[in-house]
Order: structure tokens, then sequence, then C-alpha cells
């Protein structure tokens, strides 16, 4: 399953269909790792609020495309989490940890266009 | 005039009236019926003798007691209990305010029945015979008459227990909104799991409809928890921020710092603050407000 990425000015913009397998995840991340490259993003914005269920291996690859693409020199804002997900990945110990994580698209926008190089670093200042 | 019993068949009593059963039922329901004032007045005496219903005067109690007897008498009779079931539930309002037991309850129908049996067997005392009819007939009805109104009141009491509980779990979880993106959790009393797994709930869909930033959790009103809730108040500030708000708890009592402390909670993911006004005005700084004191206005505005 082909996901679009949407580039929005200096940011790309993905929405995580209810129905990903595993590989269409997988894909996904290697075609938005390029992606930002290619179009020299400040940071991605992935919007998870269609689904209903986070599973151990959606939650590591998302926090895995995030610290690929803090590598890449870009940050990494997950929007959407459902209530309830949210409440089920902690309890799976799937935290999600380092990574910046906003209500919906909006505060995700509203996020960047405050902050745009502190994208993923919040946890640790705010820890010090 | 006398119906037959048509729930005779009943299958929790398994009694199942014949022909002369119908005529002893007769004889028994005209029997209370005769002695009416009597017997009504005897079960009173024995009432007050056995120091029951101490919370009720002595009125109330014969005015209570007559339409109790009229509605026994009458599920005698008709051997059906739906009307005596909704009178029960009706008495049972009206007195498990005042502090009525169920072993007084219990007690006084058994006292009723008591006294109705020892009128049988003054009446019949020459035809044993007929005595025994008799009994066999009254004893079941009796005894499901019992049933009904002891299980009706605790019924009733019951419900009356769990309208409280739920009362008061909808009392005791407001998510307050203070500011615009800020709200505020106040939690006391005692926290069990079940009201910890509600708290959660109610504040992840308050972060959501309210669109809140920063939460501020108040556990001042809360003396101490378990490590199973302690961790569900770690998980709970984890699953916010995950909806992108910064939880802050204020209000830690020493026992539960010890608590959050011995199960090992990673320090950088809680941010805590002593008293609810710091929480507040820590919250207010990050979401960029700045409180400031109204100045005096100068004298000559005064006069005005």
């Amino acid at each position: 399953m082909e996901v679009s990425i949407l580039k929005q000015g200096p940011y790309l913009i993905v929405t995580i269909p209810a129905a990903l397998n595993d590989t269409d995840l997988l894909e996904l991340r290697d075609s938005l790792v390029a992606r930002v490259g290619e179009s020299r993003s400040r940071a991605v914005i992935i919007d998870v609020s269609a689904l209903d269920v986070m599973d151990s291996f959606s939650s590591r690859t998302l926090r895995d495309i995030a610290h690929i693409i803090r590598l890449r020199g870009a940050g990494t804002v997950i929007v959407g989490i459902q209530p309830e997900v949210a409440f089920a990945m902690v309890q799976l110990g799937l935290t999600l940890e380092g990574i910046t994580t906003a209500l919906d698209l909006e505060e995700g926008l509203a996020y960047l266009d405050r902050d745009p190089f502190e994208v993923g670093k919040e946890i640790r200042s705010r820890g010090r | 005039m006398v119906q037959v019993n048509t729930r005779s068949d009943d299958p929790r009593t398994g009694h199942t009236l014949t022909e002369p059963a119908a005529g002893q039922l007769r004889d028994l329901v005209a029997h209370v019926h005769e002695k009416r004032a009597e017997l009504r007045e005897e079960w009173v005496r024995r009432i007050t003798e056995a120091r029951l219903l101490t919370v009720m005067s002595e009125a109330e109690i014969l005015t209570e007691a007559t339409s109790v007897y009229d509605h026994y008498v009458e599920a005698l009779e008709t051997g059906a209990v739906e009307t005596l079931q909704l009178y029960v539930r009706d008495l049972s309002e009206r007195i498990i305010p005042r502090g009525v037991e169920t072993d007084e309850v219990v007690g006084i129908v058994l006292l009723l029945t008591d006294v109705i049996t020892r009128s049988l067997f003054t009446k019949y005392q020459d035809d044993l015979l007929l005595l025994r009819r008799i009994l066999d007939t009254y004893e079941p009805t009796a005894n499901k008459i019992a049933i009904t109104v002891a299980v009706g009141f605790v019924k009733e009491r019951e419900r009356a227990i769990r309208e409280q509980q739920e009362a008061i779990r909808e009392l005791s979880t407001p998510v307050l909104q203070v500011r615009d993106r800020l709200l505020i959790l106040p939690i006391s009393g005692i926290i069990d799991p079940q009201r910890a797994r509600q708290l959660t709930e109610q504040l992840l869909r308050g972060i959501r409809t309210s669109r809140a930033k920063v939460v501020v959790i108040d556990i001042t009103g809360v003396a101490a928890m378990d490590s199973q809730v302690a961790n569900h108040l770690v998980q709970t500030v984890e699953a916010s921020r995950l909806l992108g708000a910064t939880v802050i708890v204020t209000g830690l009592s020493p026992e539960i710092a010890q608590t959050l402390v011995r199960i090992g909670v990673d320090l950088a993911k809680m941010t805590t603050v002593g008293d609810l006004q710091g929480g507040i005005e820590k919250a207010e700084r990050f979401l960029g407000y700045r409180v400031v004191p109204f100045t005096e206005p100068p004298m000559e505005a005064n006069t005005r």
C-alpha cells in the first residue's frame, strides 16, 4: 500500500492509514527517510490518528524512523495518538521516549513553527 | 370471593394447591381477616418487647405494621408477591436512611409469622389433623413472604449503596479547566486500581476535548498509594505526554514520594512541584502567561 508523503513548506506530512501492514510500514520508513534528504525538510509530522491499536512493531518502527530522521538532521513529531491507544502503549512500555508528540496535526505544526530546532530534544532538556 | 391461587405452582416454593388445600387457605385467610386487630396489636407488642425498630415511634410502628399486615394477608390470600415486593421497596426506601438494620426487618417478619402460627394453634388445638393441614398450607406461603421481604430489603439497601458509590466516584474525579489549555485534576481520598483507571480515562479524554497542553495533577488529598497505583500514575503521565500534554504532579506526600522512589520511577519523566499553587504557576510560565498584580489606581482616579 502506497502511503503519500505530503510536502508542506519545510515539513513533510504523512498520515498512516488504519490498514497498514508491517511491510508497508517499513517501506514507508525507507521512502520517508529518503524524502527528508531530497526535499531538505526540517521536520516530519507523522499522523497516527487513524490507528486504533499500536503494537510493539509499529511503535518501535516509529521510534526508529524518528531516530533515523534525527541523524539525517531533521526532527519528527508524532501526532494524533488516541487516548485509549496512548494508555495501552504505556502499559506495554511503548512510551516513544525522546520523541515529540502532539495532540493533532494543527498542534504539531504550531509546535514546529514555534520551536523548529527543539524537536526531539524536549525530554532531555526537561529532565535536567 | 377468595381468589384461587394462580401462582401456586411457583417453582421456587414447589408447592401446588390442590382443591382441599384451597379450602384450608380460605379458612386461614378468613381467620387472619377476622382477628386482624387482635393479631396486629399482639404483633406490635412483640416488636416493642423485642426492642426492634427502636428508631421509630410507637405510632409509626403501628401504622407501618398495619399496612405490612394487610399486604401480608393479601400475599397469603393470592400467593402473589408482586404487590408486596413493591411495598417492601417503598418501605425500605423510607426506613433505610433512618438506620433500620436487616436483622430487624427479618426479625419483624418472623415475629408476624410466629404470631399467626400461635393463633392458629390456639384456634385448632382440638383438631390436630386440620391444624396440620392448615399449617401445610400456611408454612410455604409464609416462608415465601418472609424471603420476599428480606430479599427486597437487602436489594434496596444494595441499590442505595451502589448509588452512593457511583455518586462518590462521579464527584471525586473532576477534570477542571483553569485557563485555556491548562487542566487541573485534583485527586483526594483512596485510589483503588478501578478508580485510577477511571481517572486516567477521564483525564486523557479531557486533554483531547479541551486541547490541553499542561495538566496539573494535585494529589495533596491522597494520603498513600500502593505501588500498583503509583505505577498507574506514572503511566498516566506518560500517556498524557503521548497526547502532547505535559503533566505536573503536585502535593506529593512524603509517603507517596517514598513509594515512587521505591518502584524506581524515572524522575526525568515526571515534573513535580511542591504544592498546587507552585504547580499552576509553573504551568502558566510554561504556557507563556505572566500573572501580574493589579497596582493600586492613583488617588485622583479614586475620587472621580
